[in-house]
């Protein structure tokens, strides 16, 4: 039998929870006994080569590219996950819903103390550049999303856990340690 | 100068921290609004930190920063005053007045604001104008009113024709009718002043409590706790003073019974306090009376000012040496939380209506501390005609675990709308029938927190046994659209959340975001389960009464109702996203005029 296949990618995130997934350490070599990357920044595939088993996600969607990268990895992955806080609530890139567009984009371009008075202020917009929403979406408004793993970032043993209990079939036994975040 | 407006009224409250609103509500009065410059100046007068202030002043609906208007109205938009065309109401106020609900007219004189229960339920659509209610209103009046205040009259002559028994009064001149359907033997019906504390004076205290327990008199706000039982934890406390507070808040959608008692039965009530003291060893009592029902404090005060003159309160009460208790009425500012016992005294003591976390409870540590026992005014009524009548008689009211009688404020679709109060065990099919409200589809019992039966449910009986009830019962006729009804709760509750509990703060606005996304047709099974699910975890995990309950009116409908739900869902797709990605960019677009070539437009052709 093959080994199973995950794909990664961060959308409205910091990469703190691709972080965690290295915090697992020497499990890592396991991991890799166990199933085999795709798509991901962890090995830098940068497109979906053959259907993936499990996909995570982490970060929630503020741009055009995020959404067209969700729904890709819906389309490829047979179960999705959203990992951590911004995946599953929009996380600290939400704190800017309620803000108007405008007032954020001109914010960062256009007040912010690292701009040269001098400098003409110029809004991007670049046809290439993706375009941000009107507000930073959780994943599962977009997709459906069959698990998620809370935590900001989850600690590795949960993503860990979880993973394991996914590859083998098991119930997912998460301990209050796991799922206590203060 | 308003420096000198607020050291004068902060004199008037003697410098009390404690009378903070008092304080904001006579300042807002004066001054028409409460700048952040004022706060800081009623902050330096009291002595205490610009954030305490700033808490309460934005805490209360009546209260905050921006002005209120002049001639401030303040338009109910619960579902019955909808039912009864509060919406054809709100436009003519609009379109007479010039502005949208929710802003003032730019010369500052009229101010149009919604808000929720107002108490008048058997008589919408009502308003309330700077603190004056009006009742059965009807376009015609309602721009009437807007050409009276725009010509500056005196509001309080505009509310005509006034209203029966106490309502027409000197000190009331209200247009608020009673409706006083049906009068039961507890709370209605004839009471000889003295009578209670007369019987109580020639108890032990200890008698007093047992003689309540006795009668097995249970709390009628809806809760249901013994009261003889309160009262005995509350005595037995070594704290001193002892307190005793009346939760006169009724703010619970659809009840109006107590503000008919306060009005008509006041001198049952307070006789009901001073016992309470009596029984637990308090001298002091407060009647927390809701900001909506300002209007009746004047009617109140004369009330206890009469029981001064005849030593029904005071010192030697019915002639009894020791017998001391007096009673002060404070007034709410608009919050439905504070109808919670800790968060009511929380605001008693001039803070944000902001419930605490019991245990302790307040028998224990309340008002200012001190054990105080909470009392409805419906029970504390109940407890002077049991000391009155006695127990054995108290009894053979209700069933034998509900003894007594319950006040029920009937409104909604059906054609004898008002008060009513009926032995325990009545069937809501019965009441159905008094209240002219047979043909109803669905009943609302106990308010958005209780629950939204079928007709199937009639025969089920109003005691605690069954349906429990603080007094609020909406009937709904075979046409009316129970997702309205639902959504207008949840509106509600996500308005009256105090915000401190996310469960509660958050878990609501989502629930409602599912009603609403189900109400569009853009709802699955898989959202029903997710609104029962989180149903589930909002109501195990808040701590107060609201988000204990507040998912009621969706988790109660989708379980009585389950068929008008599954006619909405799409049954066959696992999964609807709302989400539009053109609609999602266009705000971005508009500001930066990106031409999306790539990303946005790939993602579309998907």
């Amino acid at each position: 039998m093959s080994k199973p296949v995950i794909a990664t990618a961060s959308l409205a995130g910091c990469f703190g929870c691709h972080m965690s997934i290295l915090d697992i350490d020497e499990r890592i070599l396991q991991l890799v006994e166990l199933v085999e990357f795709n798509k991901s920044p962890i090995d830098d595939i940068k497109t979906f080569t053959k259907p993936v088993d499990i996909g995570l996600i982490e970060g929630g969607c503020c741009n055009s590219e995020n959404v067209e990268n969700l729904r890709s990895f819906r389309a490829n992955c047979k179960i999705l996950i959203s990992v951590g806080e911004c995946a599953i609530m929009g996380g600290l890139p939400a704190m800017r819903n309620g803000i108007p567009i405008r007032e954020c984009l001109e914010e960062a371009y256009f007040h912010t103390p690292t701009i040269d008075p001098a400098d003409p202020r110029i809004m991007p917009h670049d046809e290439e550049l993706p375009v941000i929403l009107d507000r930073v979406y959780p994943n599962h408004e977009i997709v459906p999303v069959d698990y998620y793993l809370p935590g900001c970032p989850p600690s590795a043993d949960l993503i860990w856990k979880a993973l394991v209990a996914l590859l083998e079939g098991k119930p997912l036994d998460l301990s209050y340690g796991l799922i206590k975040f203060d | 100068m308003p420096k000198g407006i607020i050291e004068t009224v902060v004199a008037r409250h003697r410098k009390d921290r404690t009378r903070l609103l008092d304080i904001v509500r006579d300042v807002r009065e004066e001054l028409g609004r409460i700048t952040p410059e004022d706060t800081a100046l009623i902050a330096a007068s009291l002595g205490v930190s610009t954030i305490e202030v700033e808490g309460v002043v934005t805490f209360y609906h009546f209260f905050g920063n921006e002005a209120a208007g002049t001639y401030a109205v303040y338009l109910n938009t619960n579902i019955v005053a909808a039912m009864k065309g509060s919406t054809a109401i709100k436009a003519v106020f609009e379109k007479a007045a010039g502005v949208p609900f929710g802003n003032v007219t730019p010369d500052g004189r009229i101010g149009l604001h919604e808000t929720s229960c107002i108490g008048m339920n058997d008589q919408e659509p009502s308003a309330i104008i700077n603190g004056t209610i009006f009742t059965r209103l009807t376009p015609a009046k309602a721009k009437a009113l807007v050409t009276a205040m725009e010509a500056g009259k005196d509001i309080r002559k505009l509310a005509v024709p006034l209203g029966d028994g106490a309502n027409a009064s000197k000190v009331v001149r209200s247009m608020v009718h009673n409706n006083i359907r049906r009068k039961g033997p507890v709370l209605f019906a004839p009471f000889r002043s003295g009578s209670a504390l007369k019987k109580a004076a020639s108890l032990s205290p200890e008698d007093v409590i047992a003689e309540v327990k006795r009668a097995n008199l249970l709390g009628r706000g809806g809760a249901g706790f013994p009261t003889g039982l309160k009262w005995e934890f509350c005595r037995r406390e070594k704290g001193q003073p002892h307190y005793v507070v009346c939760n006169a808040d009724e703010g619970e959608p659809g009840t109006f019974k107590d503000r008919v008692i306060l009005t008509e039965m006041p001198h049952l009530l307070f006789e009901g306090m001073a016992l309470a003291g009596y029984a637990i060893g308090a001298s002091e009592g407060v009647l927390y009376l809701r900001g909506e029902y300002a209007y009746l404090k004047p009617h109140l005060e004369k009330v206890l000012a009469g029981m001064r003159r005849k030593k029904w309160l005071g010192t030697g009460i019915a002639g009894k040496r020791g017998f001391t208790f007096d009673i002060a009425v404070m007034l709410g500012a608009g919050a439905y939380i504070c109808g919670e016992e800790s968060a009511l005294i929380e605001s008693a003591q001039g803070n944000r209506g902001e419930p605490r976390d019991r245990p302790p409870f307040p028998v224990q540590n309340g008002y200012f501390g001190k054990p105080t026992t909470v009392n409805n005014v419906e029970t504390l009524c109940a407890a002077a005609r049991i000391l009155a009548k006695g127990a054995d008689w108290f009894k053979t009211l209700g069933t034998p675990r509900s003894a007594g009688t319950k006040v029920l404020s009937v409104s909604g679709d059906c054609k004898k709308p008002g008060v009513y109060e009926v032995p325990f065990g009545l069937s809501v099919a019965s009441l159905l029938a008094m209240a002219g409200g047979g043909d109803a589809r669905a009943v609302q019992v106990g308010g958005p927190s209780g629950a939204c039966i079928p007709r199937a449910q009639f025969e089920r009986a109003i005691a605690f046994e069954d349906l429990a009830t603080g007094g609020s019962v909406i009937v709904f006729g075979p046409e009316r659209d129970l997702f309205e009804v639902v959504r207008n709760f949840m509106d509600f509750f996500v308005e009256e959340s105090c915000g401190w509990c996310t469960p509660c703060r958050v878990g609501n606005v989502l629930l409602k975001r599912e009603l609403e996304k189900i109400m569009a047709g853009k709802g699955t099974v898989r959202d029903l389960e997710e609104i029962e699910a989180w149903g589930k975890m909002i109501k195990a995990t808040s701590r107060c009464g609201l988000g204990q309950t507040s998912p009621n009116p969706i988790l109660t409908t989708l379980q009585n109702f389950r068929e008008m739900y599954m006619a909405k869902v799409d049954a066959g797709r696992a999964f609807i996203s709302e989400f539009d990605l053109e609609e999602a960019i266009r705000p971005a677009v508009a500001v930066t005029g990106q031409k999306p070539a790539g990303h946005a437009a790939e993602a579309d052709h998907e």
